[in-house]
């Protein structure tokens, strides 16, 4: 509303408030906010009348009394005797370990499928297109059962591992053994050990935090060298290699820092009737995490696919014409382009995967709902604190997630007038 | 020049010579092969790969696909003939499961004299949908319609309908797609009366308790033209009407007409309920009723009023944010707790809403998008017109938006399909889980791993490859005529 020099505004009146433009719009939204707060308030005030017929309080105490079940899987040190927070926690852990490890390797399946469709090779695009179209239009559900079954009932139990002539035999080179109870895959063992810091009951191992520092280390040196050779580039015109520069610096440390503690891979071996000195992974998480991936890495072929086809082919002739080498010509045009179009559907995509972990309720595995929305919630029976607490943790795992989408979004947005 | 030419040189040819066939390996099946599977060292291995991964797969399950028995009435029987019929040790597809049970996949435990009520429901489903899915062709359309009028008859044939149901069903569904041939404005309006006709249908009861509840929206469009010069006051009058109407008078009405003329069809209670009729009804009625909220939303989120962006806002990000699995819970422990005390109401309807709330939200961000992709000149063009804000969305962006967006709603249903699997969770009869776990549980079926999840599984491939194909031919189709 501009003040215009000799214009006489007229005086308010009350029916302005509903005829005219300008104010109309404070009118609706002044009665958008009244009915929905009028119908919030009928809500709590049900929801507080209901919760009173009951007997019931709103409270959130029983997170901090003894929880009294056990839960199979757990990353952090956990015993029945410990609070429900801790549990609840426990269960987080899962979901995140859960949904963590699938976005990796769906992104991985993703892409691998996404390129090989689009290969020249008939049969395997022909293979990689069954593959999507069956994984994509079939519930997740089923093929969270169908794999269950798979484990369940075609994998030989642990003693068939047994013997000097097993009827079953490990795959990959003994170091993975899977059967109808659990998959035992390999550990990480040292033969230098340097010793742990203690956190409370958890301990973060010194070799963990000496590896993070290397790796950060390295990645800050390559920032600096990367701008030194544009530095170089921009006034000489020729650009100093940098690559084995990049990978020494990464990969010498981490070799040096092996060697140092003597990391190796411990295989699992049969002792007794189970698996012993591997992680025996228990196959609720095993089947879980496999669905999710095929399921998920279906989808991502698609996303994948769709940003290849996106960047069209002049851009790398062109870059080609420029005189690019073609390791520049991916990181400097195609890469930014396709990822430009790649990235947004690909992290609804990790969204839709960390809410599908919550199916963990079909095999069992006990993620966030299975302990907070499921043990919790039947022995309490405090389901809408339950529910609250549960909705909420989602909720902001989601909005974390799509919150660092944004900011990515907005560095690669195109530079637009 | 080309007249020393023609002196000079000696031999001129004048015509061309016939083109050679090219060599054996340029041609035919084996150029194919060349080009398409062994081009280089890395096709080929990718090639060999490629045959490996299918002799696999192949080779695990075609013998048990292959030892497959379709007659016999249990997996005891079944195995007993494939010991009998392909040695010992042979291991086989129990085919006869899906033979002998495929009713409770398709139906749950619905009354099976009653399986024709379902079967015209989803019949009349496509006719409904014929005018809006498949605007686009005239003879598409036709072919739709005449395919689902001669299925839904002969499979209620096949099922056992009574005569005089087959011949009102034959009668009806002829008459509809008459209307829709000649007069197609008013076709929509069928459209509109059809989810009363499918609830009727699939729980049967009086038929005067949908007229009710379908007499309230005709109140309050009457309230709402009578008074439509008083603009949006009109209209909150119009939903009091037929909020009055609902909730007071509707129940007395439709006992009194129906004392007066009943009009009934057995009732099926909604634990009767179950397989893919449940899921298909979830899924429609669900996508149904989100799409009116879903446009709502979009608008309300596109709003230049921060107060009603705020709220779409919060509602959208909810909703996206938690799994829908949380939110049946919600829906079979906590909606109770919302409503007033002593309201309980049915489970199927619970869901239904809870659904409906999630595929709002999905749907308001896909109608957003075809919003956003409008191009900016239909928005001042409208306004140029002089045209005020409803009805410009009405006549100018909404149809425009919403055309465009009908790939991206039909790959939300298809999303949102796969996910009625999950009411097996609170306690309904899925198809997938809850039917086979059902039919596993029998003395009969014990063991039956697979049979199950490969007939489930194929049906639902069937539906949504099909429901995706069609949103691609959309696409196709609807490129012509933007950009």
């Amino acid at each position: 509303m501009v003040d215009y020099p000799g214009v006489v505004k007229p005086p308010f009146r009350l029916s302005m408030l509903v005829y005219d433009r300008r104010y109309r719009s404070l009118t609706i939204q002044a009665v958008v906010f009244i009915l929905v707060m009028l119908v919030a308030g009928w809500l709590v005030d049900n929801t507080l009348r209901n919760l009173a017929i009951m007997g019931k309080t709103f409270s959130f105490d029983f997170l901090f009394r003894r929880a009294g079940y056990d839960i199979p899987q757990q990353l952090i040190p956990y015993n029945s005797d410990d609070t429900h927070l801790r549990a609840l926690v426990v269960g987080l852990l899962n979901t995140l370990q859960v949904s963590i490890l699938g976005c990796i390797s769906a992104t991985v399946l993703g892409v691998v499928v996404g390129v090989l469709r689009l290969s020249s090779n008939w049969l395997i695009a022909r293979l990689m297109t069954v593959y999507v179209e069956v994984f994509r239009n079939i519930p997740l559900l089923l093929w969270i059962l169908v794999i269950l079954a798979i484990f369940t009932e075609i994998m030989p139990p642990p003693n068939a591992y047994r013997g000097d002539n097993p009827q079953a035999g490990m795959l990959f080179f003994d170091l993975i053994a899977p059967t109808n109870r659990y998959t035992a895959i390999p550990t990480l063992g040292m033969t230098n050990p340097p010793g742990t810091i203690a956190l409370g009951r958890e301990g973060i191992s010194w070799a963990f935090v000496a590896y993070a520092v290397a790796i950060i280390a390295a990645l800050t040196i390559r920032y600096f060298v990367l701008r030194r050779a544009k530095r170089l580039q921009d006034e000489t015109g020729r650009r100093p290699t940098t690559w084995w520069i990049n990978l020494a610096i990464l990969l010498v440390p981490l070799a040096l820092l092996t060697w140092h503690f003597g990391l190796h891979l411990i295989a699992p071996v049969m002792r007794g009737f189970n698996f012993v000195g591997g992680i025996n992974l228990s196959n609720s998480f095993v089947v879980l995490w496999l669905a999710l991936t095929l399921y998920t890495g279906a989808f991502i072929a698609e996303i994948v696919r769709a940003g290849i086809l996106s960047v069209s082919r002049g851009q790398s002739e062109a870059a080609a014409a420029l005189g690019l080498r073609p390791g520049r010509t991916m990181s400097l045009v195609i890469l930014p382009q396709a990822l430009r179009v790649i990235i947004p559907p690909l992290i609804s995509q990790y969204l839709n995967l960390t809410k599908n972990s919550s199916l963990a309720i079909a095999v069992g595995f006990m993620d966030l709902r299975g302990t907070l929305g499921g043990t919790t919630l039947n022995q309490t029976g405090r389901e809408m604190e339950c529910m609250v607490l549960l909705m909420g943790i989602y909720l902001l795992l989601s909005l974390l997630i799509s919150g660092g989408m944004n900011i990515f979004n907005s560095r690669v947005k195109l530079k637009e007038r | 020049m080309s007249d020393t030419h023609a002196q000079t040189v000696s031999f001129v040819r004048d015509s061309m010579l016939p083109p050679e066939p090219p060599p054996a390996a340029q041609a035919g099946a084996i150029r194919w092969l060349r080009e398409n599977l062994f081009s280089g060292p890395l096709n080929i291995l990718l090639t060999l790969v490629g045959f490996g991964v299918l002799w696999l797969v192949a080779s695990t399950i075609w013998p048990w696909l292959s030892h497959s028995v379709w007659n016999a009435g249990s997996m005891a029987e079944c195995r007993k003939i494939i010991a009998a019929t392909w040695g010992p040790d042979a291991s086989g597809a129990c085919l006869a499961l899906i033979k002998n049970r495929w009713n409770q996949f398709v139906f749950g435990f619905y009354p099976s004299a009653l399986y024709w009520r379902p079967v015209l429901a989803f019949g009349m489903l496509f006719l409904a949908l014929a005018p809006v899915l498949f605007s686009e062709s005239r003879s598409a359309s036709r072919r739709v319609m005449a395919l689902a009028v001669v299925l839904t008859f002969v499979i209620a044939q096949i099922l056992g309908a009574p005569g005089m149901a087959l011949v009102l069903m034959a009668l009806a569904m002829l008459a509809w797609v008459a209307l829709i041939e000649l007069r197609p404005g008013w076709a929509l309006l069928a459209s509109c009366l059809y989810p009363f006709v499918a609830v009727w249908l699939l729980w049967g009861g009086s038929l005067w308790s949908p007229a009710m509840a379908l007499a309230g929206f005709v109140i309050g469009y009457l309230v709402w033209r009578a008074l439509s010069r008083l603009g949006m006051l009109a209209f909150a009058l119009a939903v009091l009407a037929a909020a009055v109407w609902w909730l007071l008078l509707s129940g007395w009405v439709a006992q009194a007409l129906a004392a007066a003329l009943p009009l009934r069809l057995q009732p099926v209670s909604s634990d009767q309920f179950g397989g893919f009729v449940l899921s298909i009804t979830i899924g429609v009625s669900g996508i149904a009723m989100s799409l009116p909220l879903g446009v709502i939303l979009a608008l309300a989120r596109r709003s230049d009023l921060p107060v009603v962006k705020m709220f779409a806002v919060m509602f959208i990000e909810f909703i996206r944010g938690v799994p829908l699995i949380t939110l049946l819970f919600v829906a079979s422990l906590l909606l109770n707790y919302f409503l007033p005390p002593g309201t309980n109401f049915d489970i199927i309807l619970r869901v239904i809403i809870m659904v409906t709330l999630f595929a709002s939200a999905y749907m308001a961000e896909v109608i957003r998008g075809g919003l956003a992709a409008l191009p900016k000149g239909q928005y001042e063009a409208a306004d140029a017109l002089g045209l005020d804000y409803w009805k410009a969305q009405r006549l100018i962006i909404l149809p425009q938006a919403l055309k465009i967006s009908i790939p991206g709603i039909v790959s939300t249903f298809i999303g949102m399909f796969k996910d009625t699997t999950l009411v097996v969770f609170v306690g309904l009869f899925d198809p997938l889980k809850a039917m086979a776990d059902t039919i596993r549980a029998s003395f009969e079926w014990k063991g039956a791993y697979w049979e199950p999840y490969i007939f489930v599984g194929s049906i639902f491939f069937i539906l949504c490859f099909g429901m995706s194909r069609y949103s691609m031919y959309l696409e196709r189709r609807l490129k012509r005529d933007h950009r």
